[in-house]
């Protein structure tokens, strides 16, 4: 669709504004000097603007070839690679190093480190076991989440009287502070003085204490953060089920098909998308679970995550390399099962995505 | 269509497509599953007008009216205003004089940091997301792979790398440092969102106008981006949530200038050694949720109203 032109590559030593390989080499000498010779703060700055000199003659050199792709996506690129993925590679190195935040020792191990967290003796089984539990919140959380989203999509995807002003009241949960909610949560949950317990204690009779044992306590985690995420699932099936043109219902209806029968050939393919990008946030989110688990239970009857563990081992006791190394471990299973749940996204779209 | 304008086409809300009516009994329905959700963010707002010994009390005391003698003395509690004037100004140790909390530059500091991170991810998100929808790249799905990979670490993993670029920077405790990482800690999730928008969009409105000589430009301006103004709405909303509410890069990485309300929160609830105030709490709590919930409700109308614009689906 773009027309295509035919001006000339630049040869390497033409000074025009679109010549990024010269750009490069001024950009490495310039950089190299500066890392050499200048303060580390002032030759961080040197560097960056010779990474923006860079990537404008990128941008010119894209602008003027059509090449509107990667135009759009270098501004985004830039800040992820700034921000998030040269702070995980650091940290992939220092996970192949023997390093504490809180000493000035740095040394290389090779593979120790994974070796030590998923074959040691002492500290496998521990890992291995707040793996285990961690999957179980996964699987509970999201599960919970996604039936009771949709459920409440379902409620909301019709038009009523005041209808907006309920959508916003199921909104609030999400809005929360992730602290307040779980403090809060664990004054409702409070044996002594908590609601949870007055009104079970109205019918029982008896005390009630929720986290007193691994299932209640799990249970009390699950509730709070599937109370607390279920409306964005919620949100996002809404804005697909919204989203589906009137007159296929109207076809559909003409037709006699029946409701399950709708559902399946109209409606879920307009959700299908939205429903496995929240699938996949909230797993992502889910692995990462440890808020709730510090504010409610301290991580005790058998609520430990990987998450929470990780946390302990490199902020509280300072094993910055060892916690890097579970962090890498924990990666590469959120990798496999995302690229699972892609490819099982993909094989069921029917028609090729457009190009 | 229907042969009668229902009471919302009288009253001039525009049908959303694939919006069935239902009547009153959906919202006594919806109604009731509503409240029962809400509870508990009730239960946290009428704390908020409680002081430490009715918080506490038990049986709880959850209504601050007698409704005519209806309601036994025991769970009607005096609403009182003092959380709210201690989250701003409240002695710090027993007898001291009131001193300022700071809490009103907290409170500035969270919304210019999870305002301007949202828009710029925004921003740059939409226009990555546009570009990985229709020009993609060699190795797209990589690309996207790789930006989806980014959210997937605990943020524990990446803060220490960061906290020493940041002091090397001399960006740790400046509002840029942490804009510019909220801002990347966004990004992900707007770029495969609006992806998820844009590959919805039928392309024949697109192409017809392209044929009629528009530029790319103007086709991004005037044709996509109208018809996903609900993606961006629900966009802006998710991140604006989690910025607004993110807790441990806040902690880490903002100095005594740039801090946000949800770090302030949690020292004013460890803070003194006498457990949790919990009506204090409960203010802070309550005051930090009225300016997202109002930028939710005004944006709702765009949230739900999909796309209506160009229904020419492929």
């Amino acid at each position: 669709m773009n027309p295509i032109t035919t001006a000339p590559p630049p040869t390497l030593f033409t000074p025009t504004p679109d010549n990024w390989k010269l750009a490069i080499m001024i950009g490495l000498i310039v950089a190299v000097l500066a890392m050499i010779l200048l303060p580390p703060a002032v030759s961080f700055w040197s560097v960056g603007a010779m990474a923006a000199m860079v990537a404008a003659s990128f941008v010119v050199n894209a602008y003027r070839r059509y090449y509107y792709g990667g135009l759009l996506v270098a501004p985004a690129i830039a800040v992820l690679v700034v921000m998030n993925i040269f702070p995980l590679l650091w940290s992939l190195g220092l996970s192949f190093f023997a390093y504490q935040s809180n000493q000035q020792t740095i040394r290389f191990v090779g593979l120790a480190n994974y070796i030590k967290v998923l074959a040691d003796e002492l500290k496998a089984p521990e890992n291995w076991a707040n793996l285990t539990n961690t999957a179980m919140f996964v699987v509970l959380t999201v599960t919970t989440q996604m039936i009771m989203g949709f459920l409440l999509a379902l409620m909301f995807a019709k038009q009523f009287p005041l209808r907006k002003y309920l959508l916003i009241l199921v909104l609030t949960p999400m809005m929360l502070s992730v602290v307040a909610a779980g403090v809060f949560f664990s004054y409702y949950y409070d044996p002594t003085f908590g609601l949870l317990s007055y009104f079970i204690r109205i019918f029982s009779g008896q005390q009630f204490i929720l986290m007193d044992n691994k299932a209640g306590a799990v249970a009390g985690i699950v509730f709070a953060d599937a109370w607390m995420w279920s409306p964005f699932v919620m949100l996002l099936v809404l804005a697909g089920l919204v989203s589906v043109p009137k007159y296929l219902y109207e076809a559909a209806a003409i037709d006699r098909v029946s409701g399950w029968r709708q559902f399946w050939s109209i409606t879920f393919p307009y959700i299908r998308g939205l429903l496995m990008l929240a699938l996949l946030f909230r797993t992502i989110e889910a692995f990462k679970m440890a808020d709730l688990v510090i504010l409610l239970t301290k991580g005790g009857n058998g609520t430990m995550t990987i998450s929470y563990h990780l946390i302990r081992i490199a902020n509280e006791q300072n094993k910055t390399s060892e916690g890097a190394a579970i962090s890498y471990v924990m990666l590469f299973i959120v990798i496999v099962l995302t690229n699972l749940y892609l490819y099982i996204a993909n094989r069921r779209t029917v028609e090729p995505a457009h190009e | 269509m229907s042969e009668t304008a229902s009471m919302w086409e009288k009253l001039g809300f525009r049908k959303a497509s694939g919006v069935s009516e239902a009547g009153w009994g959906q919202t006594l329905f919806a109604g009731l599953i509503s409240l029962i959700y809400f509870l508990p963010v009730l239960l946290i707002i009428i704390t908020s007008f409680k002081l430490q010994t009715e918080a506490l009390a038990i049986p709880p005391k959850f209504i601050p009216t007698h409704l005519f003698g209806l309601i036994p003395d025991a769970y009607v509690f005096t609403p009182t205003l003092e959380n709210y004037t201690s989250v701003f100004s409240r002695s710090m140790t027993a007898g001291a004089a009131a001193e300022n909390t700071g809490f009103d530059r907290y409170f500035f500091n969270s919304i210019v940091i999870a305002s301007v991170s949202v828009f710029l991810a925004l921003i740059i998100g939409t226009l990555a997301a546009f570009g990985f929808s229709r020009y993609p790249l060699k190795g797209n799905d990589t690309y996207l792979f790789v930006i989806l990979t980014t959210r997937m670490l605990p943020a524990i993993v990446v803060i220490i790398p960061v906290i020493l670029m940041f002091r090397i920077t001399g960006l740790s405790g400046s509002y840029l440092g942490i804009i510019m990482l909220y801002t990347a800690f966004n990004l992900p999730f707007t770029i495969w969102m609006m992806k998820s928008f844009f590959d919805e969009l039928s392309l024949d409105v697109e192409d017809a106008a392209r044929l009629d000589g528009s530029s790319d430009v103007k086709v991004f301006f005037k044709i996509c981006l109208p018809q996903v103004i609900a993606g961006l709405a629900a966009t802006f909303v998710f991140g604006l949530i989690l910025t607004w509410n993110e807790f441990l890069f806040a902690l880490l990485l903002t100095g005594v200038d740039t801090r946000t309300v949800p770090v302030g929160m949690s020292q004013a609830v460890a803070g003194g050694g006498i457990g949790v105030l919990w009506g204090l709490l409960a203010a802070i709590e309550t005051l930090f949720l009225i300016p997202v919930f109002f930028v939710t409700f005004f944006l709702q109308d765009h949230l739900l109203r999909g796309v209506t614009f160009g229904t020419v689906k492929r």
